[in-house]
C-alpha cells in the first residue's frame, strides 16, 4: 500500500443482509409484531376517565399530566422520572451482564425500525444478490423505480412512525383528522416532520452506523461484561479444527472426511456474514459491532441441519464455556444489580399506589416570627399551598390540631373551592392566648379535610407555633 | 470493491505506507465521510448565526447581527433593537403569554369590590403573589419585609392595632394621602412629677400593677387642662383613629417598648420619655408612586397581614 491510497475519510461500505429463516428470526418477528403493535395501536386505545382525555395514554404537556392507564402522573412526581430512569439503568445493566447485548438485538427501536426497512427493501428490491447487482447497474427507469418505491415506502413508514408519536401528545382521534386538515397545532406538525425525517435518516439511510458510531451504550456495554455474559460466538475449535475452515469438497464432503484431515466444521459458505445487519464476520471473534441479534446463529444452523450436522456452531455462549469452564450466573455483581433494581421498582410502585389526590404544604412566616395581639395573645402566620390532583372540584376545610385554644383566621374567606389540578396559596393567621410555663413552640397539625370529594381522605401536616419567651 | 472495503473484509487495517525499524507501521483508521460533512455543517452553521445573531465582541462593541430585531414599548415609546436576551425578555412581559394572563386577571382584580377580592381565595392568593413584590419595593424600607415595622418609629403592620383604622377604606386613604402622626412634647407645659404621675396612669390603663395615688394624679393632669391627654387618646384612653392618637388600653405598644422592659421602674421610664418629648411621625403619600390598583393590591395585602378590621 502507497501513500497515495490514504484517505483520511472512510466511505460507508454498503451492507446487503441476506434473509434468513430460523428460531432467532422467528423471535424477533414476533417482538417486532408486538413492539409496532403497541407504538402505532396504544394511541387509539380509548380509556374511561371522568376528567381528561378519553385515552389510555396521553401526554398533556400543555395541562402538565401524563395519563397512563388508571393513573396520573403531575408535574410535582417528576422525581418517579428518577426512579424510572434508576429502574430503566439498572435493568440494563442487569440484562446486560447476564445476556449481553439483548437489547440491542431485540428491543432496540434503530434494530426494530432498521429491520422492517430492510424487509422493505427486500421486498422491493429483492434478495442480497439482486440488491447488488441493481447498486452496480448504470442508473436507468428500472432502477430508478425500485429505488423510488424503496424511498417512498421508507418514508411511509418514517411518517407513520412520526404521526403515531404525535398522536400520544394530544386526543389522537381529533388531532389525527386535524392534522390532515391542517387544523392541528404547529408542534404537532414539526414534530411528525422531525420524527419522519430522523426515522427516514437513521433506519434507512444510516443503519448501524447509527450502532458503531453514534450510540453510546456500544461504547460502555464493555463495562458490563464479563467471562459469564452470554455472547453470540463461533466455535473456533469446532470450525477450524487442526487444519482451518474449507468449502465442500471433493474428498471434504463428509464430517470423517473433514475431521481425518483435520479440517473444521465451518463449510466457509459465507452466509452467516451475509445475514449480518451490521456486516461483520462473527468468526473474527468478539467486536463492538455485534448486536447480538443472532441472525447467524439462524443462518449457520440452517447451513448445519442441511449438512446433517449437529448445530451450534455458532451460538449463544460465554467466554468461560468457550474455554470449557462453568458458566456463572449468580455473581455479586448480577445480585447487586438485581437488589438494586428491586428496591427501586419497589420504592416506585409503592410511591405510586400512595399517590395523594391532596397535596398540601405549610410554611411559616418568619418574619415575624410571631406578634403580640392587642387582647394579649399570640398570632403566627402561615402561608399553605394546596394542591388539587384529583379529577374533581370540591371544598375543602382547614382546621388546627394539637393546639388547644388556638383560633384559626381565615379573614372573610368562607368557601375554600379547589377546582381540577388548581394550585392554591392561602395565607392563615392562627391566635392562642399564652399561659404560664408554656414552651418556647409547640408543635400541632394543620388538618385539611376534603368535603364532598367521594375517597379522598384527609391530609395533615405538620407546624410549629411559637411563642414569645416570656 | 474499495481499499477499505477490502481491508475490512480481510480483517486488515488500512496504513499509511510510513513504516519505522522494519515492522513499526502508522495505521489509518478513518472516519466516515459523513462524519466529516457533518464538521462542514457545524461551520456553516456558525456563520449563518453569525450573521444573524449577536456574535463576535469588536472593539469596546460586537457584531450585532442582521434583520432579527426586537420592538417592545418603553412607557408608551416603541423601541426597537437588535435580538438581545434583555430585548426578549422585555417583549415577553409584555406580549407574552403569561404576561397576557396577568394582565387579564390583574384587571379582574382592578374591577371587583374590596370585599369580593378578601372573600375569594383565588383573587386573594394573586394579590398576595403580586403585592408582596409592591410591598418589598416600597413599604419594606421602613416596615420591614414582613411588616413588623420598628418599635418607635414605624407601626408594626402584623398586629391587630391600627392607629389610623384598620378597614380597607382606612388602610388607602393611608396608603394614598399619607398620614402625619403628631403627639405633643409636655416636658414644657408639665413638671417631672407631673409626668411621673401621668406615666403611672398610662400603665394602669393596660392593666399593669402601679401606685394608685400616683395613678389617680395621673389620670386628673390626663383628663384634666393641665395635660389635657384626652383630647387625643380620649378619657377611656382608647385613642382616636382619625387623630391616629393609640389605644393606651390595650397590649400593643407602638412608640414606648413597655414590653421590652422587665422591671416597672424600666416601663415607666419609657412611657415618661414619650410624654416628655413627644412625637412625629411621617408616612408618605404614595398616590404619585403607584397606581390605583397597586394601592388597592397593596391595601389588600396590608389589610390581611395582620387581621385588618
Amino acid at each position: 500500500m502507497t501513500e497515495t491510497d490514504v484517505q483520511l475519510y472512510q466511505k460507508r461500505v454498503p451492507i446487503y443482509p441476506r434473509s434468513v429463516k430460523g428460531r432467532f428470526r422467528r423471535l424477533k418477528w414476533g417482538i417486532l409484531t408486538l413492539a409496532y403493535g403497541v407504538y402505532f395501536l396504544l394511541p387509539w386505545l380509548p380509556w374511561d376517565r371522568v376528567a381528561g382525555p378519553q385515552q389510555a395514554v396521553s401526554f398533556d404537556i400543555h395541562g402538565r399530566r401524563f395519563y397512563l392507564f388508571d393513573l396520573t402522573v403531575h408535574a410535582q412526581d417528576i422525581f418517579w422520572l428518577a426512579g424510572f430512569l434508576v429502574i430503566g439503568a439498572f435493568l440494563l445493566f442487569f440484562v446486560t451482564g447476564i445476556a449481553g447485548r439483548v437489547f440491542c438485538g431485540y428491543f432496540c427501536f434503530q434494530t426494530l425500525w432498521t429491520d422492517v426497512y430492510i424487509l422493505i427493501e427486500r421486498l422491493v428490491q429483492g434478495e442480497r444478490p439482486a440488491r447488488i447487482r441493481l447498486d452496480k447497474q448504470p442508473w436507468g427507469g428500472g432502477k430508478l423505480l425500485k429505488k423510488g418505491t424503496t424511498h417512498l415506502l421508507w418514508l411511509l413508514v418514517a411518517f407513520l412512525t412520526g404521526l403515531s408519536f404525535t398522536l400520544y401528545w394530544g386526543y389522537a382521534p381529533e388531532l389525527f383528522t386535524g392534522f390532515f386538515t391542517g387544523q392541528a397545532p404547529f408542534p404537532a406538525y414539526a414534530t411528525t416532520l422531525f420524527l419522519t425525517a430522523t426515522t427516514y435518516v437513521m433506519a434507512g439511510l444510516a443503519r448501524e452506523q447509527v450502532c458503531t458510531y453514534m450510540c453510546p451504550y456500544a461504547r460502555f456495554q464493555g463495562a458490563m461484561f464479563d467471562r459469564d455474559t452470554l455472547i453470540v460466538a463461533y466455535d473456533e475449535a469446532r470450525g477450524e479444527g487442526s487444519a482451518g475452515r474449507h468449502k465442500v469438497a471433493k474428498g471434504l464432503k463428509t464430517r470423517e472426511e473433514r475431521q481425518t484431515q483435520g479440517v473444521g466444521d465451518c463449510i466457509d459458505c459465507g452466509y452467516c456474514v451475509q445475514v449480518c445487519p451490521t456486516g461483520i464476520d462473527i468468526r473474527n471473534g468478539m467486536q463492538y459491532q455485534c448486536i447480538s441479534c443472532a441472525l447467524c446463529i439462524d443462518a449457520c444452523d440452517t447451513i448445519m441441519d442441511s449438512m446433517e450436522w449437529p448445530r451450534g456452531l455458532i451460538k449463544y455462549t460465554s467466554d468461560k464455556a468457550q474455554h470449557g469452564e462453568k458458566t456463572r450466573l449468580l455473581k455479586g455483581k448480577t445480585i447487586g444489580y438485581g437488589v438494586i433494581l428491586l428496591s427501586a421498582a419497589t420504592a416506585l410502585i409503592v410511591s405510586m399506589l400512595n399517590q395523594v389526590p391532596l397535596d398540601i404544604s405549610v410554611s411559616q412566616v418568619r418574619q415575624p416570627l410571631y406578634v403580640r395581639l392587642s387582647d394579649g395573645r399570640i398570632q403566627n402566620s402561615y402561608e399553605i399551598k394546596l394542591n388539587n390532583k384529583a379529577d374533581l372540584s370540591y371544598e375543602v376545610r382547614l382546621d388546627v390540631s394539637g393546639l388547644g385554644g388556638a383560633e384559626l383566621d381565615l379573614g372573610q374567606l368562607e368557601h375554600i373551592v379547589l377546582h381540577p389540578d388548581q394550585r392554591l396559596q392561602l395565607f392563615v393567621k392562627v391566635r392562642m392566648r399564652p399561659h404560664a410555663n408554656q414552651p418556647e413552640k409547640k408543635d400541632f397539625y394543620f388538618v385539611v379535610e376534603p368535603v364532598g370529594a367521594g375517597d379522598i381522605p384527609q391530609v395533615k401536616w405538620p407546624s410549629v407555633f411559637y411563642h414569645p419567651d416570656d | 470493491m474499495t481499499m477499505s472495503e477490502a481491508n475490512k473484509q480481510q480483517g486488515a487495517v488500512q496504513t499509511t505506507g510510513h513504516s519505522w525499524d522494519g515492522d513499526l507501521q502508522e495505521f489509518n483508521n478513518p472516519l466516515p465521510t459523513w462524519w466529516l460533512w457533518g464538521f462542514y455543517l457545524t461551520v456553516i452553521f456558525a456563520v449563518i448565526y453569525w450573521v444573524i445573531y449577536p456574535a463576535w465582541p469588536v472593539g469596546e462593541s460586537y457584531t450585532k447581527g442582521v434583520a432579527n430585531t426586537i420592538t417592545y414599548t418603553v412607557n408608551g415609546e416603541e423601541r426597537t433593537t437588535h435580538w438581545n436576551t434583555r430585548a426578549l425578555l422585555m417583549k415577553e412581559m409584555q406580549s407574552g403569554q403569561d404576561a397576557q394572563k396577568m394582565q387579564a386577571y390583574m384587571e379582574k382584580v382592578a374591577a371587583a369590590s374590596y370585599d369580593d377580592i378578601l372573600a375569594d381565595e383565588e383573587m386573594l392568593a394573586f394579590t398576595r403573589a403580586v403585592a408582596k413584590g409592591l410591598f418589598g419595593d416600597n413599604c419594606a424600607a421602613c416596615h420591614g419585609s414582613g411588616g413588623a415595622g420598628v418599635m418607635g418609629l414605624f407601626p408594626n403592620l402584623v398586629d391587630d392595632a391600627w392607629l389610623w383604622g384598620g378597614t380597607v377604606e382606612q388602610i388607602e386613604t393611608t396608603l394614598t394621602e399619607g398620614r402625619h402622626g403628631f403627639m405633643p412634647a409636655f416636658g414644657r407645659s408639665l413638671d417631672d412629677g407631673q409626668i411621673d404621675a401621668v406615666a403611672h396612669y398610662v400603665l394602669s390603663l393596660s392593666g399593669h400593677e402601679v401606685d394608685g395615688d400616683m395613678a389617680q394624679r395621673g389620670m386628673q393632669i390626663f383628663n384634666g387642662k393641665e395635660g389635657g391627654c384626652f383630647y387625643c387618646h380620649t378619657q377611656a384612653g382608647t385613642g382616636l383613629e382619625s387623630q391616629g392618637a393609640a389605644n393606651l388600653t390595650d397590649s400593643i405598644w407602638t412608640v414606648a417598648n413597655v414590653p421590652g422592659q422587665d422591671s416597672l421602674e424600666g416601663k415607666l421610664a419609657e412611657v415618661r420619655e414619650v410624654v416628655e418629648n413627644g412625637i412625629e411621625r411621617v408616612m408618605p403619600a404614595w398616590d404619585e408612586r403607584l397606581s390605583d390598583n397597586e394601592i388597592k393590591l397593596l391595601t389588600v395585602y396590608v389589610h390581611e397581614l395582620g387581621g385588618g378590621q
